[in-house]
């Protein structure tokens, strides 16, 4: 899609307003609608978005490839260390209340990190899977296979 | 009333999706569909659902849809068989889950056991245990960690499963030729 001026420039546009909406539903998750795995949706569909506009090479310039794979582990990783963290800090595992003096503001952070957590593992998932099927249909230039 | 329009047009989606045979138009109806779902949930005050249900539903797999469409062909092949026995299962099968949901209670009852076991707690301690005032992000992150956790691992084995077939199977088509 490479020579439809409207849809670059309007993409290009769109792209900075649905990565921001994405932060925005990560962080006020918490007073409103949304969380990781919505933000994690809507940030991939960004991409995906970019990627469908100016050909998969482009976006795989912009999220590599080994980037995206580290995520797809990196978020459960992150996910299941602040279970752990509770336990060194001497609760059960995932216990938020020990992560900070003030139990409630250990809750906070305790919810943020998991989040994260949830964030980088969604986008990562959904990224790659669009990354292989795209992907494959630029290998397969032989008809019938 | 509105909820009831909208049930009635995804019973539409439905059953053209059935008789439609061009896969471009049904993944296009899919789409509806699941808008028309994430609507029902905004107008049922689930507003995290429904933006999951856009989002994912509506958005990432429709492109994921498009994307498989372009590997195969845009019209769906007549079936070999005649469809009765699936037909006969599927029918069994959805008449057992309506006579199961006639002993559910009723719709938006407070009474129903659901309302009466841990929500009452989550909805009055929650705020003040957790800081946070969305209570479906508190159940989600906080009371029910555990599960979201699982939940995040099958995201990721999902993930992995998918790579992993795709991986082996390009590897396999370079192999062969040479």
């Amino acid at each position: 899609m490479k020579g439809y001026l409207v849809l670059r420039v309007i993409a290009k546009m769109m792209i900075a307003f649905m990565l921001l909406f994405a932060l925005y539903v990560q962080f006020h998750g918490d007073f409103g609608p949304g969380g990781g795995f919505q933000a994690g949706v809507i940030s991939a569909a960004a991409i995906i978005l970019y990627g469908i506009i100016y050909g998969l090479p482009a976006a795989r310039r912009v999220i590599p490839e080994w980037l995206v794979e580290t995520m797809v582990a990196a978020g459960v990783l992150l996910y299941a260390l602040v279970g752990v963290a509770g336990m060194v800090l001497g609760g059960n595992y995932l216990d938020y209340f020990v992560l900070d003096a003030d139990p409630v503001h250990g809750q906070e952070r305790g919810i943020f990190w998991v989040e994260a957590g949830v964030f980088i593992t969604v986008s990562g998932v959904m990224l790659k899977i669009f990354y292989l099927f795209a992907g494959r249909a630029r290998g397969e230039e032989e008809p019938g296979a | 009333m509105i909820i009831s329009v909208l049930l009635t047009l995804m019973a539409l989606a439905t059953v053209s999706i059935i008789v439609q045979r061009n896969l471009f138009s049904v993944v296009i109806l899919f789409s509806i569909y699941s808008f028309l779902m994430a609507t029902v949930l905004v107008a049922l005050d689930a507003v995290d659902v429904g933006m999951t249900e856009a989002s994912v539903g509506a958005g990432i797999s429709t492109v994921l849809f498009l994307g498989v469409l372009y590997l195969t062909g845009a019209e769906e092949m007549k079936p070999l068989h005649r469809p009765f026995l699936p037909l006969a299962v599927a029918l069994a099968t959805g008449s057992a889950l309506v006579y199961g949901s006639l002993g559910l209670p009723a719709f938006s009852d407070p009474q129903a056991p659901i309302h009466q076991h841990v929500a009452p707690r989550y909805i009055h301690d929650g705020p003040r245990e957790t800081g946070v005032p969305n209570v479906v992000t508190a159940v989600l992150a906080s009371y029910r960690g555990y599960d979201t956790l699982g939940e995040v691992t099958v995201v990721f084995t999902a993930g992995v499963g998918v790579i992993a077939l795709m991986r082996a199977r390009r590897r396999r088509r370079r192999e062969e030729p040479k």
